[in-house]
């Protein structure tokens, strides 16, 4: 099962296991909702935006663990940029794992999220890993909801 | 019989049973997946075809097919004697009392809705009442609630219990003179739960009130017998019974049918048309307007030959004992939860396992060939239910095997152990 532990790697189990930044945010002045219908994956994002700074983010919602360990580094990624770098990020990453952009070969501002390139050996799963991303933008832009169908 | 060790929980009863030969039917099942043979346990979705339904289908194209009923050709004849005979092997495969009782549509969902548009909107009005119950696919959830909407009725539900098995103290609870329709599952899909539907008709039929059957999940584990049950409406599909996509059947009790508008307007459904006024031919022609899936409706009558040439006494005991042998096995793993548990249930097993997500049990699976489906089966409420976001399930036909069960129970274990 190779290409299985490229998806489930330790690091994607354990922030499965022990998602980071899980929680409501009370200070929260943006936040959004995303559903992937296809497998239930819901997610709500909350962030803090002050003077173009993500300041803080939270996640609440029930998913897979792709789903859960992707919206827990996406937040641990976020915060504390600005709001045009976690656009940056979110384009990224998205390139990243539908196959667009190679992250050892291409410049990039990635980090531990290359862990996720697996990903795009199982194209089904693709939008659980983005889901998180897609429901940020949607925060970021004053969207209240989101779905990735 | 056939490679790999055989559990020492073998029965008897499946001594029968010569599966080998029967997968020999189904060429598909002879691929790998991943390096793995594939181990299809998603029949609940869609299930395979038989080599000699391919064959009847690739012969009709190659050698017989035209457009059907008013060509005066030797080719038109040929495609209309063959898809009318499909039909008359249908009437016998439900133990209807007319082949007019018989209309082709391309699954149980265009049947549904068909029903719908055709006896719904005619006959149900404001202030009347419908009756589905909690365990329904969404295809005999939705077209309902978009009549009611039109008309200003209202939608009752059937309640069911832990074990997913509906109530029948509240479904004679919620039948009252508003009631003017009842249409319930007659297998579950995402339950496998199998409904009294015999007694649930009887029981509506005293309140003079018509019923519908889905039976996409029914036809292709059981024989359906509408004089048996009386139903006055039963649906099937023919990709859930080993026949092509597109190929589908709605019965209806000729009485009934004979008092309902057209569904689609256009060719064949009509008698005369003028500017002025068009008057509609009468049933199943009335329901069945342009061009249909012939070719399809013509392999959905050689499933039909194939399912009575297997046996399908000693087929359906077969997969009594693959669900047996399954949900002992499956159930006995740490950590996992049968959902639905039914006294009575057809071959399929749903399951959910705690903190591990259905979707990545599934990509797991998938992995070692086994192909599961995970999510909500067109059953959100079911979902709700249960308070589960979606479910993993298997679904077994007659080509599967113990040897199958076994390396699915295995590959669980394994998720598990990754996930821990």
């Amino acid at each position: 099962m190779s290409e299985l532990s490229e998806l489930y790697q330790q690091v994607i189990l354990d922030h499965n296991k022990k998602p980071r930044n899980f929680r409501k945010l009370e200070t929260a002045n943006h936040s959004a909702e995303g559903y992937n219908p296809l497998c239930g994956d819901q997610l709500t994002i909350y962030l803090n935006l002050e003077d173009d700074l993500v300041r803080e983010v939270g996640f609440e919602g029930s998913g897979c663990a792709i789903s859960k360990a992707a919206a827990s580094m996406m937040t641990q990624a976020v915060k504390g940029k600005s709001k045009e770098q976690a656009e940056h990020l979110f384009q990224e990453f998205h390139s990243m794992v539908t196959g667009e952009l190679n992250e050892e070969t291409e410049e990039n501002n990635l980090g531990n999220l290359k862990i996720f390139a697996g990903v795009r050996e199982f194209p089904v799963r693709v939008k659980c890993a983005t889901l998180a991303w897609h429901t940020l933008h949607a925060a970021l832009n004053k969207e209240p909801q989101i779905s990735t169908e | 019989m056939s490679t790999g060790t055989l559990s020492t929980l073998e029965p008897v009863i499946s001594d029968t049973w010569d599966v080998a030969r029967i997968r020999a039917d189904f060429p598909v099942l002879q691929q790998t997946v991943n390096g793995k043979p594939l181990i299809y346990l998603d029949n609940s979705a869609s299930s395979q075809v038989p080599q000699v339904v391919v064959d009847r289908g690739s012969i009709y194209l190659e050698q017989e097919h035209s457009n059907i009923h008013r060509g005066v050709h030797y080719l038109s004849q040929k495609a209309t004697t063959a898809y009318e005979g499909a039909r008359e092997k249908v009437k016998r495969f439900i133990n209807a009392r007319d082949v007019r009782e018989c209309i082709f549509v391309r699954g149980a969902t265009e049947g549904i809705n068909l029903v719908m548009h055709s006896y719904g909107r005619k006959f149900i009005g404001a202030g009347d009442e419908i009756i589905i119950s909690a365990m329904e696919h969404h295809a005999n959830i939705v077209p309902w609630q978009m009549l009611c909407e039109e008309k200003g009725a209202r939608l009752r539900v059937i309640p069911m219990n832990d074990a997913g098995e509906l109530l029948l103290d509240e479904y004679d609870g919620l039948l009252n003179e508003r009631t003017k329709l009842v249409a319930v599952m007659h297998v579950s899909n995402a339950l496998g739960t199998i409904n009294p539907i015999k007694e649930m008709i009887a029981q509506a039929h005293k309140y003079g009130v018509p019923v519908l059957i889905d039976g996409a999940q029914a036809a292709p584990h059981m024989p359906i017998d509408m004089q048996d049950l009386d139903a006055d409406f039963y649906v099937f599909s023919g990709h859930k019974m080993f026949a092509p996509t597109g190929s589908g059947v709605v019965y209806g009790k000729l009485e009934l049918l004979e008092k309902m508008n057209p569904f689609q307007g256009g060719g064949d459904m009509i008698k005369t048309v003028t500017f002025e006024k068009t008057t509609y031919a009468d049933p199943p022609n009335r329901f069945e307007a342009g061009t249909p899936a012939i070719a399809s409706q013509i392999g959905l009558g050689a499933a039909i030959d194939y399912l009575n040439s297997i046996g399908r006494e000693r087929a359906a005991a077969y997969e009594a004992e693959l669900l047996r042998y399954a949900t002992e096995r499956v159930s006995a793993i740490e950590g996992v939860r049968i959902i639905g548990t039914a006294k009575n249930k057809a071959s399929v097993l749903s399951f959910v396992i705690d903190d591990i997500h259905p979707h990545d049990i599934g990509t797991i699976l998938d992995q070692e060939g086994i192909a599961v489906r995970a999510g909500h089966h067109c059953a959100q409420p079911v979902m709700q239910r249960f308070k589960v976001p979606a479910t993993a399930r298997a679904s077994f036909a007659f080509y599967n095997t113990k040897e199958e069960i076994d390396v699915l129970a295995r590959t669980i274990e394994r998720v598990i152990e990754i996930f821990s």
